[in-house]
């Protein structure tokens, strides 16, 4: 069965290099660049791994984070988080708020792959 | 009342300073020359009594002589030895130190207080580099758009299946972000190069005048008003916009902002504002017109252009002026046109064609790298500063106006012809096939 990913990204060019790094790959991928409505997008896509950037227009990565994590139809979600921002403390915070995986940009298209894959199961 | 080691030391220094000899003040205080001797190598203490005729025939406090001012350098070189302790300094020997060579220890107090300033100086900007917004919207422009490039680049090379739409595509993006990441690049390199302008604090008085004209965005309203231009009343009208300035604190930038109002206030009158303002748009913003129109001349009608506010057209104009060995003097800003904060500016500017050739008015389109890529039309005139003179030889200065290229205002041959590429300084430009180059770009081959 193919596999679903929500890519939460509002830089234009960066979704489409990933959507199609993933769709080669054989993922079925949907786009969203907004932070604000980003939870409701997740509701709607019911996704199997949700890749999520931190500085998002209306509301950070965290936040969205925190709200998944929150509510019982969203909280065992497999989340890796793409930052800018890679330093010690982003990625203490983003742990603890229950992040799966943490890359930071410039980011490995194998490595990304690899880690998706591993969130899934195989 | 507690003496240190060194009151002899004291003693002996302020005689030396009121001129006395040893044996005169010893019978003064009613001492023999030969113990006074003894006190003044620290050999003898000296009872509070006579410290107080000592210091009584000294004309001095008994406790200057007996504390000393080296207390403070004492702390000082304590502290300086707690900021240093792998120093290993001999602080039990310091008392000694401050009182044999008192100008060598308030240079080491001194130091201790500038390493001190200086140490809360990096604290400040590293603070600010961590936190300023500027910075961290820079930063993370340029790494969205390396993470851009890295990914689409690792797709086209990396030998999987990739059509040619997406080829395209691709190769689009990759263009587009590295246009970005080349204004986004530039852009960080004159924040950390000109400093946020909150933070700049002005340095001498041609930066107190920048500032200050900066700050009202070079229109000054209250000498607008006819009331401010006749007799007496010019004088106080500059006087009073010097005074409410909180940036002109130098009697020399006071001055030059008077010279700089003087002429402002005659172009003013010259050429009122509603007036000028209307002629401005009606004709086209065009400086050789207005000048015919109010009979000035075309620095002073550049000036009026440059600046008085707006129309509602919204079209703005900036304003460069030099002094004839090419020292920028006159620095109105328009957006897209970057203008070096410090040094010397790009050669290929016209300002700099029209100052080799005196009086004759050049004009051309010119682009400056990165960012928008926007065109501006410059217009220049070089003129003689001040009337001819067989005494001395001339004084030439440029004037260039600077405005976005409009396409309804300047017409076919200017919105088609092909832009002179222009930096703004050799430090932030990036292009490496320049002939008139004058130091290495601070930026990476663009």
């Amino acid at each position: 069965m193919t596999r679903q990913v929500l890519v939460i990204e509002d830089e234009p060019n960066i979704a489409e290099a990933i959507s199609f790094i993933l769709s080669r790959d054989g993922w079925s991928v949907s786009t969203h660049a907004s932070g604000t409505t980003a939870v409701q997008a997740v509701r709607d896509a019911k996704p199997d791994v949700l890749i999520l950037d931190v500085m998002l227009p209306g509301k950070s990565g965290y936040d969205i984070l925190q709200d998944l994590r929150s509510a019982d139809d969203t909280r065992a979600l497999p989340v890796l988080m793409l930052t800018a921002r890679g330093q010690k403390t982003d990625r203490e915070l983003a742990e603890r708020l229950g992040v799966n995986r943490f890359m930071t940009k410039p980011f490995s298209n194998s490595e990304m792959l690899t880690n998706l894959r591993e969130l899934v199961g195989g | 009342m507690p003496h240190s080691r060194l009151t002899g030391s004291r003693i002996r220094e302020r005689r030396l300073v009121l001129g006395l000899k040893q044996a005169a003040l010893a019978k003064d205080v009613g001492i023999s020359a030969a113990y006074l001797n003894l006190i003044e190598h620290n050999r003898r203490r000296v009872g509070d009594s006579l410290l107080e005729v000592l210091a009584k025939a000294l004309k001095t406090d008994p406790a200057v002589l007996a504390e000393g001012a080296e207390a403070a350098l004492l702390g000082a070189l304590s502290e300086a030895d707690k900021r240093l302790p792998q120093a290993q300094a001999e602080l039990d020997r310091s008392e000694d130190f401050a009182g044999r060579f008192p100008g060598w220890a308030s240079l080491v107090m001194a130091q201790n207080q500038r390493i001190q300033e200086l140490e809360q100086m990096v604290e400040a900007l590293s603070d600010r580099l961590t936190h300023d917004p500027e910075l961290a919207a820079s930063l993370h422009e340029v790494i969205s758009a390396v993470t851009a490039i890295r990914s689409t680049a690792a797709i086209l090379s990396g030998g999987g299946e990739v059509d040619q739409e997406w080829q395209d595509r691709f190769l689009r993006n990759m263009r587009d972000e590295g246009m970005r990441l080349s204004s986004a690049a530039q852009g960080l390199v004159e924040f950390l190069d000109a400093g946020s302008s909150e933070e700049v604090v002005p340095i001498g008085p041609s930066e107190e005048l920048a500032t200050f004209l900066d700050a009202n965005n070079y229109f000054f309203p209250d000498i607008e008003a006819p009331s401010a231009w006749k007799g007496g009343a010019r004088d106080q009208a500059i006087a009073a916009v010097i005074a409410e300035s909180a940036a002109l604190t130098s009697r020399e930038a006071q001055d030059m902002a008077r010279q700089f109002l003087l002429q402002y206030l005659e172009d003013a009158e010259a050429m009122p504002m509603q007036a000028f303002q209307t002629a401005r748009t009606a004709l086209g913003w065009d400086p050789t017109a207005l000048a015919r129109e109010f009979r000035q001349s075309l620095p002073s009608v550049m000036r009026r252009i440059a600046f008085l506010p707006p129309t509602s057209d919204g079209t703005v104009a900036g304003l460069i002026s030099c002094d004839g060995a090419g020292a920028l003097v006159v620095r109105k800003a328009v957006p897209g046109f970057a203008l070096p904060r410090f040094g010397a500016a790009c050669p290929y500017w016209p300002l700099f064609q029209a100052l080799a050739q005196p009086e004759r008015p050049v004009r051309a389109v010119v682009r400056q790298p990165g960012g928008a890529r926007r065109r501006h039309v410059c217009q220049a005139i070089c003129v003689q500063q001040e009337a001819v003179s067989f005494d001395r030889p001339p004084v030439y200065e440029a004037y260039m106006l600077i405005r976005e290229l409009d396409d309804a205002l300047d017409g076919d041959a200017l919105s088609h012809a092909i832009p002179t590429e222009v930096g703004s300084t050799c430090r932030v430009c990036p292009r490496t096939d320049c002939a008139a180059r004058r130091e290495a770009t601070i930026l990476s081959a663009g």
